[in-house]
């Protein structure tokens, strides 16, 4: 089908871009912010899917990430795991947390279920903070080791780099396939009426809950990489701000686009950066950056920028 | 009993704060269905107008207090006027994400205006503490309590006697029918985001002199304040009431007899017990009475 | 059909209140097989809400509800297009931001498999379905007369075209109860005669029909029995020109004249 071809183009081509920016791109600074990008876009990936497509809102997801840093980091550490078997087993977790989460929560709904994920999001950061004989407590976790693999070694920022943006161009893959699926229509069936969608026999519920799991999975698979790029976590960033953080890069970027995913977290990754020089102003220029974009272009910039063009283009036809 | 005493004296301090806190959640959601999570912030703003004024400014207690829930009230009407009414599409995320920018934002203003250190300023009197059965109760206190009494009764009054609270009720049941008879809808809503900043301001007020204020305490005494207001039924006067008393009292016996580190965690928990069980808090069990 | 003797959907002395309000009272009926009956009642009489515990919202607080011989009563709406209910809405409810086909393909997902890890892995038998899906779906939307609106985003079609999106979607599961919802309302005649021959069409597919409307000339047309109610009662049943001369059903849209006092 054509979609499907101009889809592998541009995916091949994204895929061209990373190794050429890969290779040719020597400072360990640049190639380490370009990795930070890649962690917060498979973040913003999975919370997109349950807020965008889904239309579920979850203000907690710092706790996903952050069992997936804290669990590797304990399986590697102190039981001295191999980080690879480390991944799948902290995954694991992180489904079975998502479900046990997921099953009361998703029955609440708009409101209510913001403010569900926000205590669950709440009580594990507490949980990072205060049980420091496992986690370290709010002095942090240290001595998390690097990854390699055979001969090849992570610990370059260069590997690092095509690593975890070989993870993103897979996970990209993934969300492509959902969302072009019957899942995926489903998906935006009940974004679109969730009782209308029951009533051709969607059995929303469920739906929800997997939905919801698979937005955990891809946020501890960012934990994981995280801590193993960093070496030393705490509980700090995976706060309340972290979850938020999330909201923001998936509302910047547009709910319900993949590209968008891509934009928002580049976005939230680089302001910091450029606003270091007025680093008091930070928060300041943050918050207004969100109100405004709320304000204006509710819909996110990709899909705010796309209407604004698709307005001009129009107006030049008259 | 000296200890359980001591808990329960500053059970119902960090109640009576966490009410005032609530109310002004309960008071906005009534009137607008929205959730504002800068409302910590407006205590932060309230707490730290009293450090200029009475710490820097040196001026008498009165008008400070007054000057500072002025000012927390103008930031209030300035926010509704630019962030909520300008809005295209009002849905309740974008509201959301909305007060939450505005949150970081106004901690972002906190932090230029006075910096990171934390502040703090003497009682509102200098009466020693109380002895009651050996546990100490502050002045400070007593002054907590007596002003949210003034508050809840103050408002009670409002709500129920005068013209305004009676409209802003209306507004609150039904736009459409308020509407009908002449209630001027935006205005309401207005009056709402004030008042509500007022509550934050006058919460950030009463706290001044019991803890260290600085730009960054609003987050989490809001959330508190929010789960508080949930507790009891959001939307409910009697609910932020019952709400924030019992989370303070919860949140102390907790602290006392179990842990120190449980002590963020009660507000926490308590909400996801709520919310799995009751949605519509303790009030909705007795009867849906609104303000 | 010979010898099928069994009513595809038999109800039993429901019962539903909501508060303090009593919704329903006592109805029984039942749909034999490959029939048309039309739901009629003035304003509040408890059409909607028998619908709604027909196709599963909320379950009745006494009574039976059988279909096709399982008892439906604490069924979840999902769980009955499986079984082969669907139902349309009173305010058309349509997937406003897909396209007419994706909206058909949606109403064939009790009839398709594909999960999230059949998706992701993309295996042949996924491929396979999809295609399925999509032919049927355009098939359906030939039929049904959309055939050039298949790329269409639903939320921008006319309305009278939205109606018939919305049938094509509930007939796209396979029912074998199809339970219509003020299907006319806010179309013209014209519409409204070609919904007629549409819903015999569906008739003559095998399908049994619900219907509730309020236009009595297209119920009293097309349906084969008419089930009156008021005020949570049923007050009448039998055939269309029975039931329109039924003194109580008169006196119930009517009123019953007043005498004059001179």
């Amino acid at each position: 089908m054509r979609l499907m071809t101009r889809t592998r183009i541009v995916y091949a081509l994204f895929a061209a871009v990373i190794a050429v920016s890969g290779w040719a791109i020597n400072s360990p600074y640049y190639l380490q912010i370009l990795t930070f990008i890649g962690i917060n876009t498979l973040l913003a990936l999975g919370l997109n899917m349950l807020m965008g497509y889904a239309g579920q809102i979850s203000l907690g997801h710092g706790a996903f990430y952050g069992i997936g840093a804290y669990g590797t980091a304990i399986l590697t550490v102190h039981w001295h795991l191999s980080p690879w078997l480390a991944l799948p087993v902290t995954i694991f977790a992180v489904i079975l947390v998502a479900f046990i989460v997921g099953i009361p929560t998703l029955k609440l709904s708009g409101y209510y279920l913001g403010m569900g994920t926000l205590g669950f999001g709440m009580i594990v950061n507490i949980l990072f903070r205060e049980w420091s004989s496992v986690t370290g407590g709010a002095s942090g976790f240290v001595g998390i080791p690097s990854l390699e693999l055979g001969p090849i070694s992570f610990a370059s920022a260069k590997n690092y780099f095509y690593l975890v943006w070989g993870f993103v161009i897979l996970s990209f893959i993934v969300c492509h396939r959902i969302i072009h699926s019957r899942v995926g229509r489903a998906l935006r069936a009940i974004h679109d009426g969730e009782k209308a969608a029951a009533a051709v026999g969607v059995d929303t519920s469920r739906l929800k809950l997997q939905v919801f799991v698979l937005s955990a999975v891809f946020s501890a698979l960012a934990g994981f990489l995280y801590a193993h790029m960093v070496f030393f976590i705490s509980p700090e960033s995976f706060s309340f701000i972290a979850s938020i953080r999330i909201v923001t890069m998936v509302v910047i970027g547009g709910m319900a686009s993949v590209w968008g995913s891509l934009l928002g977290a580049s976005v939230l990754t680089l302001l910091p950066e450029w606003l270091h020089a007025f680093s008091e102003f930070e928060m300041v220029v943050y918050g207004l950056i969100l109100m405004l974009i709320m304000i204006f272009l509710p819909k996110g910039l990709t899909r705010g920028l796309l209407d604004m063009y698709e307005r001009a283009g129009k107006k030049n036809d008259r | 009993m000296q200890e359980f005493l001591q808990y329960f004296f500053s059970g119902i301090t960090n109640g009576a704060i966490y009410a005032v806190i609530a109310i002004g959640f309960s008071m906005l959601y009534n009137s607008t269905e929205l959730i504002n999570f800068a409302h910590g912030e407006f205590v932060m703003l309230g707490s730290m107008c009293m450090i200029t004024f009475v710490g820097a400014m040196h001026l008498p207690l009165v008008p400070a207090i007054a000057l500072s829930i002025a000012c927390v009230t103008a930031a209030g009407l300035i926010f509704e006027r630019l962030a909520i009414r300008t809005v295209k599409n009002p849905e309740h995320i974008v509201l959301i994400i909305i007060t939450v920018g505005a949150s970081i934002f106004l901690r972002g203003v906190g932090m230029i205006i006075w910096g990171k250190d934390a502040f703090s300023i003497p009682p509102f009197s200098s009466h020693p503490p109380l002895d009651i059965g050996g546990a100490r109760l502050l002045a400070q206190s007593l002054w907590i309590i007596v002003i949210f009494l003034l508050i809840a009764v103050g408002l009670q009054v409002f709500y129920k006697k005068t013209l305004t609270g009676k409209a802003m009720e209306a507004n609150a049941i039904s736009k459409r029918a308020a509407w009908i008879v002449g209630i001027p809808s935006r205005l309401m809503v207005t009056l709402a985001f004030g008042l509500s900043a007022a509550m934050g301001g006058v919460a950030g007020v009463i706290i001044a002199p019991v803890t260290m204020c600085s730009y960054d305490m609003g987050t989490m005494i809001g959330l508190k304040g929010f789960c508080a207001a949930m507790l009891g039924g959001l939307g409910s006067l009697w609910g932020a009431l019952i709400g924030g008393f019992l989370l303070g009292i919860l949140e102390a016996f907790g602290v006392g007899f179990v842990s120190s580190g449980l002590k963020d965690a009660t507000a926490f928990l308590l909400l996801l017990f709520i919310l799995y069980v009751r949605p519509g808090g303790i009030i909705s069990a007795v009867d849906v009475k609104r303000f | 059909m010979t010898g099928n003797v069994q009513p595809l959907l038999q109800i039993t002395s429901v019962s539903k209140a909501f508060g303090g309000i009593q919704a329903l009272t006592d109805i029984s009926f039942s749909l034999a097989g490959g029939t048309i009956t039309g739901l009629i009642g003035p304003n509040g009489a408890g059409k909607t809400t028998l619908f709604n515990l027909i196709s599963g919202v909320f379950p009745p607080d006494t009574g039976k509800i059988i279909f096709n011989g399982n008892d439906i009563r604490n069924k979840k709406p999902h769980q009955l297009v499986s079984l082969g209910i669907a139902r349309t809405f009173q305010n058309v409810e349509l997937f406003d931001s897909m396209t007419a086909l994706e909206n058909i393909l949606v109403g064939q997902h009790t009839r398709t498999r594909c999960g999230m890890m059949g998706s992701i892995l993309r295996l042949p038998w996924v491929a396979r379905e999809e295609q399925n899906a999509r032919n049927l779906s355009m098939e359906l939307l030939d039929w049904i007369g959309l055939g050039e609106q298949t790329n269409a985003k639903s939320g921008d079609l006319p309305f009278g075209w939205q109606r018939l999106l919305e049938l094509a979607r509930a007939m796209a599961s396979r029912p074998k109860l199809l339970l219509l919802d003020e299907p006319a309302s806010g179309l013209n005649i014209v519409e409204t005669l070609r919904l007629g021959d549409l819903i015999r069409k569906f008739r003559d597919q095998g399908v049994t029909v619900l219907l509730v409307e309020h236009d009595m000339s297209l119920t009293m047309e097309i349906s084969d029995r008419i089930v009156v109610l008021d005020q949570g009662r049923k007050i009448a049943e039998g055939a269309p020109r029975d039931v329109q001369e039924n003194t109580e059903v008169i006196a119930a849209y009517l009123g019953t004249p007043k005498k004059i006092d001179d």
